[in-house]
């Protein structure tokens, strides 16, 4: 009993003790920061929203946050166009061949980003996409769509085929039963997977990184620890809050939709 | 239409099981239906393949040609780049950096992501809330979360370091330099991968764990079977297929990563934390030589087919039994 305690508390204190840093840091002030005889644990002066003001006044924070958020309204519209009739059509149509199809997919979404950024640079450059969001919107649905495939074709395999054979009895075609039917029934499927990919395009660094050069086009994964940074000054407390911000709404969306992504992962391999 | 033969579907809502070879989807019974299905599935295929298949085959011909940013020509120099690149002692160093970063920390991540499941198992008071903060390391993005340990290890102003002198252990200003020193810098970047990757292990086994009957090790208990006896001869066999996925994920997402050492140390010092993705990023996105980038990124393929081949055994095992 102990033992399961001391562990579970030994866990959390070390995994969540970041974002407590984060948290500390963003509301202490430079002097009190930067003064190594303080105690660091404690507010030595009071607390001020120097950072936060000199984060949300004087840097680009919003506007990346504000390219992410496009960037993945898109690259969720550009997934689900593509992956939803996807899936349909592997879970339902394609016989036998489904699931090896899919598994098929599933595996393209291990690819990473660091095998295929140097030709992708030069394709997104040809594309003249560098330097804009468009480049991200154009590659992320590149491993969003296997994932979501995946998921979305667990999703309709538990949907019981009676109902659109029903459906196609009263006169509606197969594609209109997929559209009508089998999509708003979904919901909660089509949900997981807007968020998935959602949280994947707020997740990636490697390709923006890759793509995106000037600070206006950032996504707020790489503008964050690239801009808030002027040569060999870090603005400590700036950083921290914007980490702890973005973070935070994150993973408590994030967190919601575990179980879901966990059991595409597991492919299969749980019964 | 004939009724459905056996209406009762062995559907595990949304975990993608494999279909037993009875509930096979009856093949297309309508004309058409296959042409549709075609239909339905190939603009996302043809969309992977342009952004996934075209540059995989884009980086073998920059790999054997002489690419650079700025070049037009293209010429065939066969394997030179290959010959140069495993000449190099950066690239050596690098290898041997990425096998040292992912043993290291899959090692840490799978000892501490198994005793994290275990003890996440059984439901407690405020288990929701302890499974929100130790998934907080996987679920933030990575960039950000290795900042702020960027922050915990700064050079002079370290909480760790604080609190290694204020016990004495260390004087003020010969405190262990994490991200400055070769060894400590190795280290710093395998505790911080770790502490990123181990949630999603963790949510992995934990899954597995909770699909043991529960009868199966109290009767050990009953048997007279301590807690270690039953990890050992039951437990642990028993998670076999789901420990091989949270491994093969947890190798694909270290071998193939950067952003930590990006972070950290953008791979110094000297070169001591250098892997072969940051490497790659270094000489063909920041050098912009695009060939020996190239060269050096194929080295990450042989691991993904090992992998991807394992994973594939792991999913046709599950199926078959």
């Amino acid at each position: 009993m102990l033992g399961h305690w001391s562990v579970i508390v030994a866990f959390s204190v070390v995994l969540a003790f970041p974002f407590y840093w984060m948290l500390i840091t963003t509301f202490k002030q430079t002097s009190d920061l930067y003064d190594i005889t303080n105690n660091p644990f404690i507010f030595n002066a009071r607390p001020t929203l120097e950072h936060l003001r000199l984060l949300f006044g004087e840097t680009l924070y919003l506007r990346w946050v504000g390219n992410t958020a496009l960037a993945g309204a898109l690259v969720v519209f550009i997934t689900l166009l593509l992956a939803l009739p996807a899936a349909y059509a592997l879970a339902r149509l394609t016989g036998n061949w489904g699931q090896r199809l899919g598994i098929a997919i599933f595996l393209t979404y291990l690819v990473p980003p660091t095998l295929l950024f140097i030709p992708l640079s030069r394709v997104i450059s040809l594309l003249g996409l560098q330097d804009t969001i468009w480049s991200v919107v154009v590659v992320y649905p590149s491993f969003t769509i296997p994932f979501s495939t995946w998921l979305l074709m667990g999703f309709f395999k538990s949907i019981p085929k009676e109902l659109e054979d029903a459906a196609m009895v009263d006169g509606l075609t197969r594609f209109g039963a997929f559209v009508k039917l089998v999509i708003p029934i979904s919901v909660s499927g089509i949900l997981t997977v807007v968020i998935f990919a959602f949280t994947l395009v707020t997740q990636e660094f490697v390709y923006a990184l890759t793509f995106i050069a000037p600070e206006a086009h950032q996504m707020v994964g790489v503008g964050v620890p690239t801009f808030l940074v002027r040569g060999d000054v870090y603005y400590w407390g700036s950083l921290m809050a914007a980490c702890l911000i973005t973070s935070l709404p994150i993973a408590l969306v994030y967190n919601l939709f575990l179980d879901r992504f966990i059991a595409g992962f597991t492919v299969g391999a749980v019964k | 239409m004939k009724p459905a033969e056996h209406n009762v579907e062995r559907c595990g809502g949304a975990s993608a099981t494999p279909p037993s070879p009875r509930e096979r989807p009856r093949v297309a019974r309508r004309p058409g239906g296959r042409w549709l299905g075609a239909a339905m599935f190939l603009p996302a295929i043809l969309y992977v393949v342009a952004i996934i298949g075209v540059p995989f085959l884009m980086a073998f011909l920059y790999a054997v040609g002489d690419v650079r940013v700025g070049s037009v020509g293209y010429h065939f120099v066969g394997l030179e780049n290959f010959r140069s690149v495993l000449h190099s002692p950066a690239f050596r160093r690098s290898l041997f950096n990425s096998v040292i970063f992912t043993v290291g920390s899959q090692v840490l991540v799978i000892v501490g992501a198994f005793t994290l499941a275990l003890a996440l198992r059984d439901k407690f008071r405020g288990r929701g809330v302890v499974r929100f903060l130790v998934m907080l390391p996987w679920v933030a993005p990575v960039s950000l979360g290795a900042i702020g340990w960027k922050w915990i290890l700064d050079s002079l102003y370290s909480v760790i370091n604080w609190l290694l002198v204020a016990m004495h252990l260390f004087r003020q200003f010969d405190a262990p330099q994490w991200l400055g020193e070769p060894k400590l810098a190795m280290m710093s970047v395998i505790l911080v991968h770790t502490w990123h990757v181990l949630p999603f292990s963790t949510v992995i086994l934990l899954a597995g764990l909770t699909a043991i009957p529960r009868d199966i090790p109290e009767a050990a208990a009953v048997d007279g079977a301590g807690f270690w006896r039953t990890l050992v001869h039951i437990t642990i066999p028993m998670m076999r297929p789901i420990l091989n996925v949270a491994l093969l994920f947890g190798i694909i997402f270290t071998f193939t990563d950067m952003t930590v050492v990006y972070i950290l140390t953008r791979g110094g010092p000297y070169d001591s934390t250098q892997v072969v993705p940051s490497l790659a990023f270094f000489t063909g996105i920041l050098g912009g030589d695009l060939a020996e980038g190239a060269a050096i990124s194929l080295f990450l393929v042989p691991i993904l087919v090992i992998v991807a081949y394992l994973m594939l055994r792991v999913a046709h095992r599950a199926e078959v039994t």
